[in-house]
């Protein structure tokens, strides 16, 4: 019986395995964009704004730095046994002008990582229980998905 | 210069993993500062206390739980936390409180005991609205994580390699040996340094900084108390304890994610300059006329900004600071001439504290085999997640 597929978090991402955008907010008087959302205040020291739409962001960016971590992080992050090293990346969102970060997709080394190189978000398990399994976004280079 | 106060004592209980209650380390370092002040505990008239959020229930309320250790004497209290800023908080409390006339004399004190391994969030339960639980949650994203995104960007844009970082952590190492209250007082080699187990690319572990326990503590006072005591006190003309201003275009512990700076002009300083600059602004003074500096090197790498974040060299120039010795002790401009957090690891809310005390020792000419000759004025910097800034300048 296959489990079903869940948010990891409510609300962050959009559930499309083949397209996924992680989902912000857009204040409707300064059209500044947060991420994650805000709901209630607009950030922007300038503007009084309360009102807000729920928006995509940008798909792709360019990879502004990477690193990875070789050891298992603490809790509450839950880690494999044995614990398989992975990347994480910081990617430039050029529309939002603004840097975001998530884990490398399963399998994608930072040996294979170079800053500025195109990079899009994907869904993948961030942990699993009896009935479900828990999605995050992540990202992975675009020339990795041919 | 209008806004000085005294540093009269400083105190420290050295660094370690003691494994004892943080109250301890901060009362011996409280109890070092007033014999080194020549100060009567019951002569204190405001305690500032940096709180430990490791501990409970805020440091037990950092100040008063520090004044009852001491022994209840009817003193003010306030307690400060900013994370690693929370030194830096106290003091500009202390400082605030004499400067506006309100008292002579204050306790500023900071003491921490830390579990083993990374920092992780304090307390348990499911927080999906706390960014620095989901961080961890969402993506493993430990600080050294951020600090291995800082250094590898360093190494994109300015060319740094892994022998710099190193170089840092063997240049503190050096200066650590020659100070008693370090953790790690202990020479590295660039090999030793680079041989280190990976932990977060190109991270290593000797160039992260560990957890420990420890305390640190000053005794301020006015200019004119502090003229009855001696001659010729070292002072404090500046604190700096700046926040961000909007968009913020750095990635910061614990955020996902930067300020979307679309369609905004970006603040003309970042952040990180933006601590110095105030600083150097309300002292009056500017970076040329530094002789030392003390600055929070989470990771060997992130000392490296720092030396362009002070001014002590321009952009992408840092690395050529260290490869040329100019920040060693005997050099230009000596970096973190106590060994640095390399050499002690993070005690949060002492650290900021700290830092001022090494400056002290050093313009008083105290400071032993790392003595930096001549020191006059300095600068220490530090910042604490969730956007505080930390700087204090001391003066002889
Ligand atoms: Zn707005």
């Amino acid at each position: 019986m296959s489990k079903t597929e869940a948010p990891a978090i409510e609300g962050w991402f959009t559930m499309d395995r083949e397209r996924p955008h992680l989902l912000g907010t857009r204040c409707k008087s300064c059209q500044n964009v947060f991420f994650p959302k805000e709901t209630s205040y607009c950030r922007n020291p300038a503007c009084n704004g309360t009102d807000f739409d729920e928006i995509e962001l940008s798909r792709t960016g360019r990879l502004w730095s990477f690193t990875n971590n070789c050891y298992a992080p603490p809790e509450p992050f839950v880690a494999d046994d044995p614990f398989e090293p992975y990347a994480i990346a910081a990617v430039e969102l050029e529309a939002e002008k603004m840097v975001v970060m998530g884990q490398v997709t399963a399998g994608v080394s930072v040996e294979e990582l170079e800053a500025g190189m195109e990079m899009e978000l994907v869904l993948e398990t961030l942990f699993e229980d009896d009935d479900n399994e828990f999605l995050v976004w992540k990202w992975r280079p675009t020339a990795a998905a041919a | 210069m209008a806004h000085e106060v005294a540093i009269l004592g400083v105190g420290m209980h050295p660094w370690g993993k003691w494994g004892r209650n943080f109250v301890e380390y901060g009362v011996k370092a409280a109890q070092d500062a007033l014999a080194d002040a020549g100060v009567d505990w019951r002569d204190v008239q405001f305690v500032a206390g940096a709180d430990t959020i490791r501990n409970g229930y805020p440091g037990h309320v950092a100040g008063a739980t520090f004044a009852q250790a001491l022994g209840w004497q009817g003193a003010q209290v306030a307690s400060s936390y900013g994370a690693c800023a929370s030194g830096s908080q106290a003091i500009a409390t202390a400082r605030a409180q004499i400067l506006a006339g309100l008292c002579d004399v204050a306790l500023v004190v900071g003491a921490d005991t830390t579990p083993k391994g990374f920092f992780a969030p304090s307390g348990g339960g499911d927080r999906s609205r706390d960014p620095d639980w989901l961080r961890f949650r969402l993506v493993g994203a430990t600080n050294p994580v951020y600090f291995g995104l800082w250094a590898r960007r360093r190494m994109e844009l300015f060319g740094a390699t892994e022998e710099d970082f190193a170089r840092v952590k063997v240049k503190n190492s050096r200066h650590a040996v020659h100070n008693p209250n370090a953790r790690f007082p202990k020479s590295f080699t660039l090999d030793e340094v680079l041989a280190s187990p990976m932990v977060s690319d190109p991270l290593r572990l000797l160039q992260i900084c560990a957890t420990s326990d420890g305390g640190a503590a000053l005794i301020l006072t006015s200019m004119e108390y502090a003229r009855k005591h001696t001659a010729d006190p070292v002072t404090i003309p500046a604190v700096s304890n700046v926040t961000p201003k909007y968009p913020n275009q750095l990635i910061e512990m614990p955020n996902f994610a930067t300020d979307s700076g679309a369609g905004l002009s970006v603040p003309d300083v970042p952040f990180r300059p933006s601590i110095a600059k105030y600083a150097y602004e309300q002292a009056g003074v500017g970076p040329e006329d530094m002789d030392l500096a003390e600055v929070y090197d989470l990771s060997s790498a992130l000392e490296l900004d720092w030396y362009e974040i002070l001014g002590l060299c321009k952009e992408g120039e840092a690395e050529k600071l260290v490869r040329d010795g100019d920040t060693s002790v005997g050099g230009r401009i000596p970096v973190n001439t106590s060994g640095g957090l390399g050499a002690f690891g993070e005690a949060i809310p002492a650290q900021a504290i700290a830092q001022v005390c090494e400056l002290t020792w050093q313009m008083r000419g105290e400071a032993g085999g790392r003595q930096v000759d001549g020191a006059k004025l300095g600068i220490t910097a530090n910042y604490g997640l969730f956007g505080h800034g930390s700087s204090v300048i001391v003066k002889k």
